[in-house]
């Protein structure tokens, strides 16, 4: 068995590991790092397959999906946060002060 | 070999995720499964060697439909309310059914990466012999795409360009729109 098999054996094991984690819960941040590292797990398991089946071509496709990752968990906790991605200014009061131009902005919170 | 047994385990995670997805209530806990998921799917892409494909999936459905669903998630409650369980039996066998004609029918595809497969046959060698000398790139995805479908591209790049600017425009810039004509109004 080489070392690249023995290596995705393992990141199968923390990918089940990490998959409870996901499942159990209990709070948020524990989801929200359980997804985080579910990514960098795939990030893993892409170079270790283009090893494993020895044409290691997608291992620049791996650091995309680093990235991605980043990404993706930055702009979770930034709306878990704020609630909002964009903008800061709570929409309800420039509805009320510019009243009468727009009075149909929909029902946003 | 060891491929289909990597294959084999992906599917057994998809299908712990899948199951999670359906008995858990805490809707939070159901977005970033789905997330999770994606991810799963991506990985199943990969082995398959479509890592376009994958790539996309990542970033769709693990990235944006993520924050998409989170921003549903704003405007509801975070736990699911639970009805009643009947047990659906009809619509259960339908499932089973076209699952298994489904599978049924890949029965008459050729097998996986076959080289006497249709799709080989046809056009494919043809502008695997000629892309090199044609249009010099080495990519022969890249070539069909850019070069030998270069107005086709064109065409779908100018389609995404006009939805992405109805969807902004959809939603808008409330908050830039507005201050500006307030500045306007005090003026």
């Amino acid at each position: 068995m080489s070392m690249f098999a023995v290596a995705l054996i393992a990141v199968f094991v923390s990918m089940l590991l990490v998959i409870a984690r996901s499942i159990a819960g209990p709070s948020l941040y524990d989801r929200v790092l359980a997804v985080n590292s579910f990514g960098t797990l795939t990030v893993l398991l892409i170079g270790l397959l283009g090893f494993f089946t020895s044409r290691p071509d997608f291992l620049d496709i791996a650091l995309l999906y680093a990235l991605i990752n980043f990404v993706g968990t930055i702009a979770v906790l930034k709306f878990v946060r704020h609630r909002l991605l964009g903008a800061a200014k709570p929409q309800h009061d420039i509805a009320r002060k510019t009243n009468g131009t727009r009075e149909t902005t929909g029902g946003q919170p | 070999m060891g491929v289909i047994i990597i294959d084999l385990v992906l599917f057994g995670f998809l299908v712990l995720a899948a199951l999670a997805i359906l008995r858990l209530t805490n809707l939070f806990a159901v977005t970033m499964l789905a997330g999770l998921f994606s991810l799963l799917a991506a990985s199943l892409f990969i082995t398959l060697d479509a890592v376009d494909v994958a790539f996309t999936e990542a970033a769709v459905g693990a990235g944006i439909s993520t924050v998409l669903m989170l921003g549903a998630l704003a405007l509801t409650t975070r736990e699911e309310k639970t009805l009643a369980t009947r047990r659906a039996f009809v619509p259960l066998i339908c499932c089973l059914v076209t699952g298994a004609a489904l599978i049924y029918g890949t029965f008459d595809m050729p097998a996986f990466g076959a080289a006497d497969a249709p799709v080989h046959t046809h056009v494919g060698g043809e502008y695997l012999q000629r892309t090199k000398p044609d249009t010099g790139i080495p990519n022969v995805v890249t070539a069909v795409l850019a070069s030998y479908r270069g107005f086709d591209t064109l065409g779908e790049t100018t389609v995404i360009f006009v939805a992405a600017i109805s969807v902004l425009l959809l939603l808008g810039f409330p908050n830039r729109a507005n201050r500006r004509k307030q500045d306007e109004d005090e003026a």
